[in-house]
């Protein structure tokens, strides 16, 4: 993409666009950056409110506390410094302080990054510096520390603990761009000289990307999904034809560049993508190389849904779609064919298509720069979900086989343990409360502090509630905490479930416990409310569904000598 | 080898592609004061795009010793001459 297209972008209509308010720090010229950033957010149906701060006044901007920096609320503070500048200034210094220059840096954004933080409530983005060699000590800049290339490497590595010591700040990668596209292509000497602009024109185009993908990604829009085709992408050659000793994979030839491919794409999945199969296939003969087929990297059990047959390509990304209940926007699909990445275009333009290029040895490198993966956490649990998908699909594939519910979740051989909270789930019953939106009936947020002292409360009980069936585990899926409000009255403080449970009989399971207790604490009456917010219209009837009768005011009661228990298909350990 | 005339032809449809306006003509007197797209900012945006477009490179002092589109046009010339 070129400047000039992402500039004519900036005479659309951005008012209907939902708005994104950024402030700009740069200590060069920075107009053309925050055009390019601009447009780019409207290809991306982003309105980008951007805010500049003067040229080259990043300090002062910070400390003057009513500067626009603070008054505007920015969603997101970007921080652009160029190793130009860095490098004049380096040179100004002693020797020893050119040995402490990249900690008086680190210091610097610290202290930046500090007063923006105490000052608002919002994200910073740091560019980190692309690299100069000065070419003062040649290659023994390596050995010695006054040199300004370990200085700067050492600012960009520290650049990088700053990142993981603060969960506001968020590193742009401008070295990798750098090192992707080569400097005499992203840097421009001359625009620099003349214009105070660091980067050539049309390497804008890229960083503005990656910034905006730090950005939709915030905003929760990543990909979650690679959907693969299999001949000629997976593998080299048609598995239909040429056979298990036929198709192309392992050390040999072109082969190898498939096993890098599928080496990549594995680490995707353990970094959480979940990985799906779209092939023109009989699927038998596809599944075999994943079965038997010695050098693939990848397994039957690494893909979570797994659809080979011969239709239409948009049809079955619906139904992969529709089985991991995902958005389309969250899906890259990746196919060597032409014909099909334009079907799959013009009839879902929400997935992701990339154009891979014709050599199968060019895949990979094409895909880094493509930078589809974007994403703004990583923890251990990421790794497991496609695990987690694959059981939904199980699932889902089971389900289509009853016509009848009751039958379907008879056959998942459902088992739940409820108890009070303990030490052990404190802190998944304090992320339920503060997490969920739409199976939350009051929408109360505890901490683990509060939760805890809650249980030490004798007028209040708790329950949770994990749930397994024959494909996998939940895990604690569901919340309630009641509180006495009487002798006889017991009032429904919390009642929070995972969406992900929904329609499995969870809610009459724990309406049955919820009676249980109130019997045994001599409680007549269950008082329940919702209250409504703008994400939980779910739950809106979930009294009225129990039999509870409405008391006004969004209250509902329930009489306990009148309940009858609700059938369901779970087995209480 | 494109003539003067052909180079300012040539100019005429990057000037409207960059500053994106169809309606702008330019002669070899025109200056920046005569467009009122043609700023500072857009001044670069035309000499990359003219350098990528000719395949040419102009220098610093070149770049600005251009007073109007006619120097620039003989600066276009002058570079595929010398290639």
């Amino acid at each position: 993409m070129e400047f000039k297209e992402l500039k004519k972008l900036l005479k659309k209509d951005y008012s209907r666009l939902p708005v994104i308010k950024i402030a700009v720090l740069a200590d060069s010229a920075s107009q053309l950056f925050c055009q390019a950033l601009k447009g780019y957010g409207y290809t991306q149906g982003i309105h980008l409110d951007i805010w500049e701060a003067d040229y080259d006044q990043i300090y002062p901007t910070v400390l003057d506390s009513d500067s626009a920096l603070y008054t505007t609320a920015p969603h997101y503070v970007i921080i652009y410094q160029s190793s130009k500048k860095l490098l004049s200034s380096f040179y100004k210094n002693s020797l020893q302080q050119k040995k402490e220059f990249a900690d008086k840096q680190i210091d610097f954004l610290k202290t930046i990054a500090t007063t923006i933080g105490t000052r608002i409530n919002t994200n910073i983005i740091i560019v980190n510096y692309a690299e100069i060699n000065d070419a003062v000590f040649g290659n023994f800049a390596n050995k010695i520390d006054s040199s300004f290339t370990y200085q700067l490497r050492k600012l960009n590595f520290a650049l990088m603990n700053l990142a993981i010591s603060r969960p506001d700040i968020n590193i742009c990668d401008l070295t990798a761009i750098q090192n992707s596209f080569g400097s005499n292509t992203i840097v421009s000497e001359k625009l620099y000289i003349n214009t105070d602009n660091v980067l050539e024109i049309d390497a804008l185009p890229v960083l503005v990307k990656n910034i905006t993908a730090i950005i939709l990604a915030y905003t929760g829009r990543f990909k979650k999904c690679l959907i693969l085709d299999l001949d000629n992408t997976t593998w080299g050659g048609i598995i239909g034809d040429d056979g298990m000793e036929g198709i192309q994979i392992g050390d040999l030839g072109i082969g190898k560049a498939f096993t890098n491919f599928q080496k990549w794409v594995l680490q995707l999945k353990e970094r959480g993508i979940i990985l799906a199969v779209c092939s023109k296939n009989t699927a038998h003969i596809a599944k075999e190389p994943f079965e038997k087929h010695p050098d693939m990297v990848l397994k039957l059990e690494d893909i979570a849904v797994f659809i080979a047959n011969w239709n239409n390509k948009a049809d079955n990304i619906r139904h992969i779609q529709s089985i991991l209940n995902i958005g389309f926007d969250a899906m890259v699909f990746l196919d060597d064919n032409p014909a099909e990445r334009e079907i799959v275009r013009r009839e879902i333009p929400e997935v992701t298509v990339p154009e891979l290029p014709e050599d199968p040895a060019d895949y990979l490198s094409f895909l880094y720069q493509e930078n589809l993966f974007e994403t703004t956490s990583f923890t251990e649990a990421d790794s497991k979900r496609n695990e987690q998908y694959r059981e939904e699909a199980g699932r889902a594939v089971l389900q289509q086989a009853f016509t009848n519910e009751a039958e379907f979740l008879e056959s998942l051989e459902m088992t739940a343990e409820v108890k009070p909270i303990d030490k052990f789930t404190l802190p998944r019953a304090a992320q339920l409360t503060q997490r969920s939106n739409q199976f939350n009936l009051r929408t109360i947020r505890y901490t683990e502090e509060q939760l805890k002292a809650l249980c030490n409360d004798k007028n209040i009980f708790t329950f949770t509630i994990s749930l397994k069936d024959k494909f996998g585990d939940y895990g604690l899926i569901s919340l309630l905490i009641l509180k006495r409000t009487g002798k006889d009255q017991l009032f429904i403080d919390t009642w929070i479930m995972s969406c992900r449970v929904l329609k499995r009989n969870v809610e009459e399971l724990a309406l049955n416990q919820l009676i249980v207790l109130a019997q045994k604490e001599g409680c007549k009456t269950i008082t329940g409310e919702f209250i409504p917010t703008a994400k939980n219209g779910l739950v809106k009837n979930h009294f009225d569904t129990l039999g509870f009768s409405a008391a006004g005011n969004n209250l509902w009661e329930m009489n306990v000598d009148f309940y009858e228990p609700k059938s369901n298909f779970i087995q209480i350990k | 080898m494109n003539t003067v005339s052909e180079i300012l032809e040539q100019v005429n449809e990057i000037f409207r592609d960059v500053l994106d306006n169809n309606d702008i003509v330019v002669y070899e007197a025109t200056t920046a004061e005569d467009i009122a797209e043609w700023d500072s900012l857009s001044h670069i945006q035309l000499v990359v795009a003219v350098e990528k477009h000719f395949k040419i490179r102009f220098t610093s002092s070149e770049i600005n010793a251009f007073n109007n589109v006619g120097e620039m046009c003989e600066g276009i010339f002058k570079k595929q001459a010398a290639k």
